[in-house]
C-alpha cells in the first residue's frame, strides 16, 4: 500500500507496485492534501515497492513539483530502477527530479 | 516471411474502467510469457498497453477518473460512460502486433496529440507522455481516428532482441 509520511519538512510518498492511471488520483490527492496541511516543502517519491509505471507517474511528479516549485520546493525520486529512469529520461524529468539511488 | 513461422491470435473486449488498465496489460504479458521475453521487454510491452488503453478510457470514453480514487469503488460522483475498449494481439513468430480500439470521441488533432508533453487534460495531471512512450517503447506505432467515431493504436515490437540494453550503456 502506498504510505504518506512527514520527515520535517519533507513529504515522503511511498508509490504503490503499479503506478497507473487508476492508482494516480489517490497519490495526488492525498500528497496535496499533506503539501498544503502540513507545510511541507520538499516531496521525496520511494518507488522501492513499484514493479510497474506509465505516464501517469510522470504525471504524479510533474503535478506535485508544480505545486511546490514556486515555494523554493525540490522533489526527489528514491529507488528508482533503469525502466523508470528511461521513463524519467524521455520525459526529460530529470530536470526537475534529483534521482537518489 | 517464413512459411514455418507460428502464429497465434487473440482478442479480448472489456468495459472502460480504469481497473482494466492493469487487466489488459497483464493479459498481453501472459500471452507472449512463452518466448522467454526479458524484464525490459516485459515493461516495454506492459507500458504501451497501459498508455494505449489509458487513452482509450480517459480520452475516449471520458472516464477521466480512476476507480482506485476511492479504495475500489466507484464514486457516484463520477458517473462511469459505457465502453469497451477492444485489444487484439498477434504473435508472428517473435514480433507481436497489438491492436487497442475504441468506439469514443476520437482524435480532433492527431499530430498535436502525439506531441510529448501535449495533454487535453491538464488538470487531471496527466504528463503527456502517452504517445511518446508509446513510440519510444515499441517498434512502431500507428494511431487511425476518426473524431465521433472512435481510435485504433496499432503497435508492433519483436520479441526477444533487447538490443537497447547494448546500446544505451
Amino acid at each position: 500500500m502506498e504510505d504518506f509520511q512527514i520527515i520535517d519538512n519533507y513529504l515522503m510518498v511511498r508509490l504503490p507496485e503499479e503506478v497507473d492511471h487508476h492508482r494516480a488520483a489517490y497519490i495526488c490527492e492525498n500528497a496535496d492534501r499533506y503539501i498544503l496541511q502540513e507545510n511541507v516543502a520538499h516531496v521525496v517519491f520511494d518507488f522501492a515497492d513499484t514493479r510497474f509505471m506509465d505516464s501517469s507517474g510522470i504525471g504524479i511528479i510533474m503535478g506535485r513539483y508544480r505545486k511546490i516549485a514556486c515555494f523554493g520546493g525540490r522533489v526527489y525520486a528514491i529507488h528508482v530502477d533503469r525502466q523508470i529512469q528511461r521513463m524519467f529520461a524521455l520525459a526529460g524529468l530529470n530536470k526537475i527530479v534529483e534521482v537518489l539511488a | 516471411m517464413n512459411s514455418q513461422m507460428v502464429k497465434n491470435e487473440m482478442e479480448i473486449s472489456f468495459d472502460a474502467i480504469s481497473r482494466n488498465e492493469s487487466f489488459a496489460r497483464v493479459a498481453v504479458a501472459a500471452f507472449v510469457s512463452h518466448l522467454n521475453p526479458t524484464l525490459e521487454e516485459i515493461a516495454d510491452v506492459k507500458t504501451a498497453v497501459s498508455e494505449a488503453v489509458t487513452n482509450a478510457i480517459i480520452h475516449g470514453y471520458e472516464n477521466l477518473y480512476g476507480y482506485g480514487r476511492h479504495g475500489e469503488q466507484p464514486s457516484s460522483a463520477c458517473p462511469v460512460h459505457p465502453g469497451k475498449v477492444r485489444l487484439k494481439c498477434i504473435l508472428e513468430g517473435d514480433v507481436l502486433h497489438i491492436e487497442v480500439e475504441d468506439e469514443g470521441k476520437g482524435i480532433d488533432n492527431l499530430e498535436q496529440a502525439m506531441e510529448p508533453l501535449f495533454t487535453t487534460r491538464p488538470e487531471l495531471d496527466r504528463s503527456g507522455m502517452g504517445f511518446a512512450f508509446m513510440e519510444a517503447f515499441m517498434d512502431d506505432l500507428e494511431v487511425d481516428s476518426e473524431p465521433g467515431r472512435g481510435t485504433v493504436v496499432r503497435m508492433i515490437k519483436k520479441m526477444g532482441s533487447s538490443a537497447w540494453i547494448d546500446s544505451e550503456e
